[in-house]
């Protein structure tokens, strides 16, 4: 079924939510992730979309319009990057807070200061906690995939959330891959126009964004926090029927060689395959190494990544941001507090890599296998946090 | 004009709220419900308007009402009008929706003023309307760009050596106007008229539309409550707060105020102008009396009045 296309990683972005017949696009241009917003303008231009583009004048504004015309009951897509997604920091817990199903490309760049444009994920990491579905892509076919699951699962009833589909900007953002799409009468099958459960209508008047204050706000708070648990559900379903129509088969998380690992990486976005590949080559020399690829960081898929932890000795989190003064960065505080809720004593320790675009080749992943290997063999971990591939 | 026995008797902002007693804002949200002309929907700045008559679970208002922040107003309406018309495409939409953006001053003039221009420019179909109550009046009476020359406010307090705010106010119908929209007009709650029919002027126009409206405010200002209209009055008699409109690039003096009062008839009864009355300051009072002589000048001239 379907066709294979050349596509960068934003131009598939682009495709998927073209193919998702959005209603409405609102978005501002950022390195790396300008080709998204200017393929879609194409779109537009040239009559294939009837979708509403909204050229807006900066990325505050961009999340804001797109948070309108979700209340109103359309299908709303936007992308950005790096200080854009800063910009939006604000709007982006009021879209999950006013349970918007916007779904987001963000091509993955460092943060500012100083101004860098290339792959690292401080942006999304940076605005982790707010509310909003998260998911990582490792190559160019995954992200295309995950878009179009993504409107599914956003405008699921029992979900009502924002969704960011991330990929590595430049690695990911401009990479030209083969990738499998689908008829636009499939994606048409797989993801029926939005039905809104409410609206705004001038026939159904309602009041959204009221002020609430220490009486309701917390409730309010405390419903979202179940909304993004409890959709789990739905996008393990959703995964199932999108595997059902494609062969292409999606999880929470992504492992490899983890039946018989002892040590293993676990990392985000493209970095996993680059791992996958080191890793095979390993095992092939009687190496028992693993990866741990989480494909959705929220919500965070505890469960998944404590199982197949569940006969390492050692484990090295990998995380392309750097939380300044906290013990471990986001990741690795994620899997750490993760293991730790569920008893699992393991030797983990926390690799900050890649910054600001920084290469991280087979060289840099082989030796961190091979230190997780010595951690596994010693039962020692000599630096719970350290940063590869800088001068120092 | 509009004839007071044609205004609906249905109250589509509800009393109730719990906006101050005598304030502009909620006179002029009830009287902008009374120029709709069909479906509508109201988009809400934060602000004085938007926590007093919404506070979950109640509210104020029989229309759609949205608020989503501070700065945004005109994109979120950017947003709802472009969703209505991308739902109409696709058959799932039937009706025509007017849009009606409230913000105050600081949601217009200072942080909501690049949302505002975006939106101008981009020509979304909606009505931006602009309370001015000429501070930040629901964080506790802050200076903004639309607090006048001399205003004491809590940043811009009457000091011993600074006598309130040095600065001038914007000229925001200018800057709206400078976008080349259709209908861009201030207005005084004084004149109910006028504004009514102001509303449903910017209402009807395809394109964007602008009005910049007095808002008084008894608290921020400090005068007493029962005199918000009649304040709002004076600002237009001492041509202070001249009402006119731009309709497609041209200016029109709505209300000619050929024999004016001097601008302390105006200043007076407001204590936020009280150290202005000392003989330190009173110099000052001159300084506001040249400039509303000029700023009279200069948009009668535009309205080819002069």
């Amino acid at each position: 079924m379907g066709v294979t296309m050349g596509f960068t990683g934003n131009e598939a972005v682009a495709y998927a939510a073209k193919q998702s017949n959005v209603d409405v696009v609102a978005a501002y241009p950022i390195t790396p992730q300008t080709i998204m917003v200017e393929a879609f303008s194409e779109y537009v231009h040239n009559g294939e979309v009837s979708s509403e583009f909204i050229c807006v004048e900066s990325e505050h504004s961009a999340m804001s319009a797109c948070i309108g015309a979700s209340l109103t009951g359309a299908r709303v897509f936007t992308a950005t990057s790096s200080q854009g997604l800063a910009l939006m920091h604000e709007m982006l817990y009021i879209a999950s807070g006013l349970r918007c199903p916007i779904v987001m490309g963000v091509a993955n760049r460092a943060l500012s200061a100083p101004i860098n444009i290339h792959g690292d994920h401080s942006d999304m990491m940076g605005s982790r906690d707010c509310g909003w579905i998260q998911i990582y892509a490792e190559n160019v076919q995954e992200a295309y995939d995950w878009v179009i699951q993504a409107f599914k699962i956003a405008e699921h009833p029992k979900v009502l959330l924002p969704v960011s589909v991330n990929i590595d900007g430049f690695i990911l953002s401009f990479l030209m891959e083969g990738v499998r799409v689908l008829e636009d009468a499939g994606v048409a099958e797989f993801l029926s126009v939005r039905k809104p459960v409410l609206t705004i209508d001038p026939d159904r008047p309602i009041t959204v964004g009221a002020l609430c204050l220490t009486d309701y706000y917390f409730e309010m708070k405390r419903q979202q926090v179940d909304a993004l648990q409890n959709s789990s559900k739905v996008i393990r379903a959703i995964n199932r029927e999108y595997e059902s129509l494609t062969g292409r088969k999606y999880d929470f998380i992504e492992t490899y060689g983890m039946e018989d690992a002892e040590a293993a990486v676990l990392c985000l976005g493209s970095t996993a395959g680059t791992a996958k590949t080191v890793a095979k080559n390993l095992r092939n020399k009687g190496r028992k190494v693993g990866v741990i690829k989480p494909w959705v960081y929220r919500p965070f898929p505890e469960e998944e990544i404590v199982k197949a932890a569940e006969n390492l000795k050692a484990l090295a989190v990998l995380d392309r941001a750097c939380s300044f003064g906290a013990p471990y960065s986001a990741l690795g505080s994620d899997v750490g507090a993760a293991l730790y809720q569920n008893g699992k004593r393991l030797n983990l320790f926390n690799i900050v890599y890649g910054l600001g675009g920084r290469d991280v080749t087979p060289f840099d992943i082989e030796a961190i296998f091979k230190e997780t290997l010595k951690v596994a063999e010693t039962g020692h971990v000599k630096e719970p946090v350290r940063f590869i591939g800088v001068r120092e | 004009m509009v004839a007071l026995k044609e205004l609906t008797t249905e109250e589509l902002f509800t009393s109730g709220h719990r906006l101050c007693a005598g304030c502009g804002a909620g006179t002029i949200a009830r009287m902008t419900m009374k120029a709709l002309r069909g479906p509508t929907v109201a988009v809400n700045a934060t602000g004085c308007l938007e926590v007093s008559s919404t506070i979950y679970p109640f509210t104020s208002w029989k229309i759609p009402w949205i608020h989503v922040a501070f700065e945004n107003t005109a994109a979120v309406a950017s947003g709802i009008e472009s969703a209505y018309k991308a739902l109409a495409k696709r058959n799932a939409w039937d009706k025509h929706v007017d849009i009606i953006a409230f913000a105050g001053d600081g949601g217009t003039f200072d942080i909501g003023i690049q949302a505002l221009s975006g939106a101008l420019e981009r020509g979304h179909d909606f009505l931006y309307l602009c309370y001015d109550n000429e501070a930040y009046m629901n964080t506790g009476i802050q200076r903004s760009g639309a607090t006048p020359h001399g205003a004491a406010t809590t940043t811009s307090p009457a000091g011993t050596k600074i006598p309130g705010k040095p600065e001038f106010k914007k000229d925001l119908i200018g800057i709206c106007a400078a976008h080349g929209i259709e209908f861009a007009a201030t207005a005084s709650p004084a004149y109910w008229n006028d504004y009514i029919t102001k509303v449903r002027r910017g209402l009807e126009v395809e394109g964007p539309a602008v009005i910049h409206v007095f808002s008084p405010c008894p608290v921020g200002m400090r005068f007493d409550s029962e005199k918000s209209i009649e304040l709002a009055r004076l600002a237009v008699q001492t041509r202070y707060w001249p009402v006119y409109e731009v309709e497609k690039g041209k200016y029109k003096l709505d209300i000619k105020v050929p024999k004016p009062k001097p601008v302390v008839d105006y200043l007076k009864p407001q204590g936020r102008f009280r150290h202005l009355f000392t003989p330190q300051f009173q110099h000052e009072l001159d300084v506001i009396q040249h400039w509303v002589d000029d700023n009279w000048q200069r948009i009668t001239a535009l309205c080819g009045e002069a």
